[in-house]
């Protein structure tokens, strides 16, 4: 019922919106630049089937302009990434780039943005830089920030009554930005980060940090690693005994799409992101109905960011009424809009970030469980953002 | 560091040594004898664990899974050998290196078509599930020592096979002078075809000991490959021994490298190359 209520709606704006318009012929091309390939493929066509869910509900129109889309398969590859946003720039003349996953990819996406004034949204990618110091008027995030979720949980360690913590992550900007935002709360609440343990990406021998950790002696531990590292690091971390006595907690992408790998070594992990398995808002309910039915599969947080950037777009577009594209009033409406998201509702902050709510779930047999909101309408603080 | 903790980083040592020893055990043997450079061994290690998850959930026991692994991993080593390696030979390294590149690229492809891009857990059998309590919040897993004493008994294995056995010997011979070897009516083109299976049994036997500790990914053979390259170099080409030797020590130089020089952990291990060529440009253990 909800579907087709949604749907209904969905048509009904559709068919609203050009009414008022001067015509509907407009057009408006998108490029799609995100990982088909790769460790990152099953992201970007999640990304891709939200993003597309969203143009099918309004009826193959945003706001009115007929979606046109031209594909870019990005590898994940930063080295080709300044060339793949500049063909799609330059040779397909897109309105819109869409893109990606890695952020190593998306900062040189923002570059090229930056350079060529093309209205950029970033669907996944969370550089703390893209909406801070790289920060531009036409540069937007329909995801999180890496400090977001991280900082949030920093609040809940130190409400949880755990003083001393040990942090563990991967040597590169996601994790040490991660750990950072972490720091920054659980330190202002009066904990103390007492060792931060790093180890290069992607290396997964974790034994002698847990060993470290056991003599460390630590009230709790906080971690970043996603895929196959997050699997390793919670099943050796259990192996070692470690889980029993002394707590472990992440931000979301530990137990994201890894559950089922870690076998029940991840059962009762504590997490935060902004998206939870059992929200109880129908906009996620219809959004997950709806998305079971055309992909034949559960959608996950990649498809929402997906969903979201089309939403962000729309909000942008319905502003122009059908008259000819103008990226500098699209940006403008984007930065005003409020989207009503299956994450729940959120706006946009001055930096252009989601000002979202972050949950604390908790793993349940194979479902990140909804626990609480950890952070009620958090923002990036997007620290050397000048705009 | 406490006495406790330096004792169980000890055995992490070992445990790590070990297993990577495994896997540069293949890799030396095929450079050494065959004189080919395979950057496709770590894709063996791959389907290594590929196997083991695919056959433990077919029969519902890794041990099962891995005594059917191995002869798997042979013959598919020896068609590989038959199919592609054989001409490989007489070539010189750059054309090797380009096979064995587009090998791994074959071998991901193949692997994201058959089994997809997700992460995946191998359970390790009830019969080592078990942990040992060594400090008051530490123990230590039970299968992690069994992973050691397979090592073990492998590296004894591989020792006795090379030095102790005709086909060792044989072995042995051929690395040194092929033609003479076939010479004098030994069937060379078998006996490598028997090397080679054999290295990739071994990387596969390595994945598959690996996967319930270390899950099964995508690209899970690249760091592996890296690291075996390094033990190789280290160890001297084509010496088992040596490998054995430089797996420990690099086993030995990244633990302790990531809990003593923290910010150094990422380059502990080709520090201690660079040191160990400047002692010994060829390698702890030159081929005799």
């Amino acid at each position: 019922m909800q579907v087709m209520l949604g749907s209904l709606v969905g048509v009904l704006a559709g068919a609203l919106v050009p009414l008022g318009a001067a015509q509907a012929a407009e057009k408006i091309k998108v490029g799609l630049m995100l990982p088909y390939t790769g460790t990152y493929a099953a992201l970007g066509t999640a990304i891709t089937n939200g993003f597309k869910q969203y143009v099918t509900e309004q009826g193959g129109k945003l706001g009115g302009y007929e979606v046109e889309y031209s594909v870019v398969d990005d590898e994940s590859d930063p080295s080709k990434a300044t060339e793949n946003a500049s063909k799609l720039v330059k040779r397909d003349n897109v309105d819109v780039l869409v893109g990606t996953v890695h952020s190593g990819v998306a900062l040189a996406m923002a570059k090229v943005a930056r350079d060529t004034k093309t209205l950029l949204i970033i669907p996944n990618a969370g550089a703390d830089e893209l909406t801070g110091p790289l920060c531009a008027p036409n540069v937007f995030r329909s995801s999180f920030s890496a400090w977001q979720p991280a900082y949030a949980m920093g609040k809940i360690v130190a409400e949880r009554g755990h003083k001393n913590v040990v942090t563990v992550s991967w040597k590169y900007s996601f994790g040490e930005q991660s750990v950072a935002g972490f720091k920054e709360a659980f330190e202002k609440a009066g904990g103390k980060v007492a060792k931060e343990l790093y180890l290069p990406f992607p290396n997964v021998e974790f034994q002698p940090f847990l060993t470290e950790i056991a003599s460390l002696k630590p009230d709790a531990v906080f971690v970043f690693f996603a895929g196959g590292g997050a699997v390793k690091f919670v099943k050796d971390y259990d192996a070692a005994g470690l889980k029993k006595s002394i707590p472990l907690y992440g931000s979301g992408f530990l137990t994201d799409g890894t559950i089922d790998a870690m076998g029940g070594s991840g059962e009762g992990l504590m997490t935060t992101l902004h998206y939870a398995d059992n929200l109880t808002n129908p906009k996620d309910q219809a959004f997950r109905k709806a998305y079971a039915i055309s992909y034949k599969m559960q959608p996950d947080v990649y498809a929402v960011q997906g969903y979201d950037a089309a939403q962000m777009l729309k909000s942008g577009l319905d502003s122009l009424k059908g008259a000819k594209f103008d990226k500098d009033a699209v940006a403008k409406a984007m930065a005003a809009a409020k989207i009503d998201s299956p994450r729940g509702a959120f706006t946009i902050s001055k930096a252009h970030n989601p000002v979202q709510d972050i949950y604390l779930r908790k793993v349940e047999g194979r479902d990140n469980k909804l626990v609480g909101v950890a952070e009620k309408a958090l923002a990036d603080p997007a620290r050397g953002c000048r705009m | 560091m406490d006495f406790v903790s330096f004792l169980i980083q000890v055995l992490n040592s070992l445990q790590y040594g070990l297993l990577l020893f495994l896997v540069a055990s293949g890799l030396t043997l095929v450079f050494g004898i065959m004189g080919i450079i395979n950057l496709a061994h770590g894709s063996f290690y791959m389907v290594g664990a590929y196997l083991a998850f695919a056959l433990t959930s077919m029969t519902g026991n890794l041990m099962l899974a891995i005594a059917l692994g191995i002869p798997l991993a042979f013959v598919f080593g020896a068609i590989l050998e038959w199919a592609l390696f054989s001409h490989l030979y007489k070539r010189d390294h750059l054309e090797q290196v380009l096979l064995t590149y587009g090998l791994i690229l074959i071998f991901e492809e193949l692997r994201s078509l058959a089994v997809g891009d997700e992460v995946h857990g191998v359970t390790i059998p009830e019969l080592f599930s078990a942990s040992i309590p060594l400090s008051d919040n530490l123990s230590y897993p039970v299968y992690r020592l069994v992973i050691s004493i397979v090592c073990l008994a492998l590296a004894g294995g591989l020792y006795w096979l090379i030095q102790k056995t005709r086909l060792g010997m044989m072995i042995r011979a051929g690395s040194h002078d092929r033609d003479m070897v076939k010479a004098l009516g030994i069937d060379i083109n078998l006996l490598y075809r028997t090397v080679f299976a054999l290295g990739v049994a071994l990387a596969a036997l390595a994945g598959m000991l690996a996967a319930p500790i270390s899950s099964v990914y995508p690209g899970m053979g690249s760091s592996v490959l890296i690291i075996s390259f390094v033990i190789v170099v280290i160890g001297g080409v084509g010496s088992v021994w040596g490998a054995l030797v430089a797996a420990l020590v690099i086993g030995f130089a990244d633990t302790f490298g990531k809990v003593l020089l923290p910010d150094l952990a990422g380059l502990m291990v080709y520090l201690v190359m660079a040191v160990v060529l400047l002692w010994r440009p060829e390698g702890i253990f030159k081929k005799a």
